[in-house]
């Protein structure tokens, strides 16, 4: 028995693929849609962002200055915004949830024209190393915050929200430094590593880089919790525990 | 004894249809061996390209199941046998005839590649550290799985303007040779048309000596023509200071 078939699957979503394949898109679809309208909300607040020695990550540095009327958040959150953007790992994630560009492999787009990220305004991605210096920076800031959070009116204590925001920038400078523009700026731009430390230093940082994409979601997450924490806290809907 | 049905695609690149086949199932079996039955049991004019059937040869690349596959490598133990599998050619390229294609515009991009070229009077010896990236690439067995997958080829169409993801890989394995003198990101950038990856990775996904196209050869070479042309502070100094 047979059945004449077209060869090529044209139109959006043709494959002859018989696995979940939609089920990935999904799912990076409702990660990064749920953190972008999260972080959104978060950063149009303008309060709640502090409580005891703990600071939000989405306003660290805290910038307060007369004439800015708008949430000091916004005044931060464009730099670890553009560097997540131009990730190449998170440009894999959202071309395909988001711009369906491809949805998945071997699966049709429907689309006929395509310039990658060779026109306005796709070829500002590469300027991804640029997000990166200026997310090292932020990292500072936030180990900063992080050992302040141990200090609760000058005394030494440790509170849940002293672990969370630790984890969080653990995990952060992990993702930054997994990065693959720092790997190439670390020695990836060399043919020839004269210099053995170099070298040893460009393998730790390709070694991270293999997990970059699992650094990206937990930071993610972690980022996002940690202004959950700060912020219910700071409402009195929950309560730091206090370990010491 | 167990069985699998197959339909299977019989035609060329200008009409086809899929025919049913039943083949019994051998322990250890791969979608080769049942291709190979078909063959000497129901229609001997069935055309399937296959040489070494150790997954070295790359030369029985195929669809199974929507996917593309090393047939050789693809075991029936990892498919659902109460469904059919389907068994087409690759996509990307022109059908022959059934399972075949031809895939000469990958040896015509790949005559087009400066070869390895090292300065006179080189002194041969490299260290380990220096050739291991390299290494990696020569791996490649071109099955062409990652041409066949990449959406810039299969649903774009953008042969004239994109080498492809085998091709990064070659041209990464000669940039990062220690003893290699050419500059090839001029023609990386314009010819080959890198920028036209949106580095979502199916390549790698698809590729049967997992070698990290994207992550090692790719984005390593993206990150080495954005030094060469879009690289802002670079591009000042140029312009004050002149090219070099």
């Amino acid at each position: 028995m047979s059945t004449t078939i077209e060869k090529i699957p044209a139109k959006f979503g043709e494959t002859k693929r018989k696995d979940l394949w939609w089920l990935e898109p999904l799912l990076y679809f409702i990660g990064l849609g749920g953190f972008v309208v999260y972080a959104t909300w978060a950063a149009f607040q303008g309060n709640h962002y502090e409580y005891g020695p703990y600071l939000s990550p989405f306003y660290s540095p805290e910038l307060v200055f007369d004439w800015w009327k708008f949430s000091p958040a916004f005044l931060i959150l464009w730099i670890p915004a553009g560097f997540r953007t131009t990730c190449y790992y998170y440009r894999k994630a959202y071309y395909r949830s988001f711009f369906m560009d491809p949805p998945a492999c071997a699966v049709s787009e429907g689309c006929k024209k395509y310039t990658g990220e060779t026109g306005f305004p796709l070829i500002f991605q590469n300027i991804h190393r640029y997000f990166f210096y200026l997310a090292a920076i932020f990292i500072v800031f936030l180990w900063i915050d992080a050992y302040k959070a141990f200090f609760f009116d000058g005394v030494f204590g440790i509170g849940i929200g002293s672990i969370v925001l630790t984890a969080n920038v653990f995990l952060l400078s992990c993702y930054t430094f997994s990065c693959h523009s720092f790997r190439h700026l670390i020695g990836g731009f060399k043919d020839s590593f004269k210099c053995g430390i170099q070298h040893k230093v460009y393998e730790k940082v390709s070694c991270a880089n293999e997990h970059h994409m699992l650094w990206a979601w937990l930071s993610l997450f972690s980022v996002g919790f940690a202004d959950i924490y700060v912020r219910l806290c700071s409402m009195g809907i929950w309560t730091d525990l206090r370990l010491m | 004894m167990k069985e699998a049905k197959f339909k299977v695609y019989r035609g060329d690149d200008k009409s086809g249809e899929e025919i049913a086949y039943t083949v019994p199932v051998e322990e250890g079996m791969v979608v080769l061996d049942a291709m190979h039955h078909i063959q000497r049991n129901a229609c001997s004019d069935l055309a399937v390209r296959w040489n070494c059937k150790a997954a070295k040869c790359g030369s029985c690349s195929a669809e199974v199941n929507g996917k593309p596959k090393l047939m050789c490598k693809s075991r029936l133990d990892d498919y659902d046998l109460s469904q059919e599998i389907t068994v087409r050619p690759m996509k990307s390229f022109p059908v022959i005839k059934d399972l075949v294609c031809d895939v000469s515009w990958n040896y015509e991009v790949n005559k087009k590649i400066v070869p390895f070229t090292p300065k006179e009077g080189t002194d041969w010896t490299m260290s380990q550290r220096d050739v291991e990236r390299s290494q990696e690439f020569r791996k490649c067995i071109e099955c062409f799985a990652c041409q066949n997958v990449c959406h810039v080829l299969r649903d774009h169409d953008l042969k004239p303007k994109f080498a492809g993801p085998r091709f990064f890989v070659r041209v990464a394995g000669l940039e990062m040779h220690p003893l290699d003198v050419a500059n090839r990101l001029e023609y990386i950038k314009d010819d080959m048309g890198i920028g036209f990856c949106n580095i979502t990775k199916c390549c790698t996904e698809v590729c049967p000596e997992d070698i990290h196209i994207t992550d090692n050869a790719i984005i390593p070479l993206k990150e080495r023509v954005v030094d060469e042309y879009y690289e802002p502070v670079k591009m000042v100094l140029k312009g004050i200071f002149g090219k070099k």
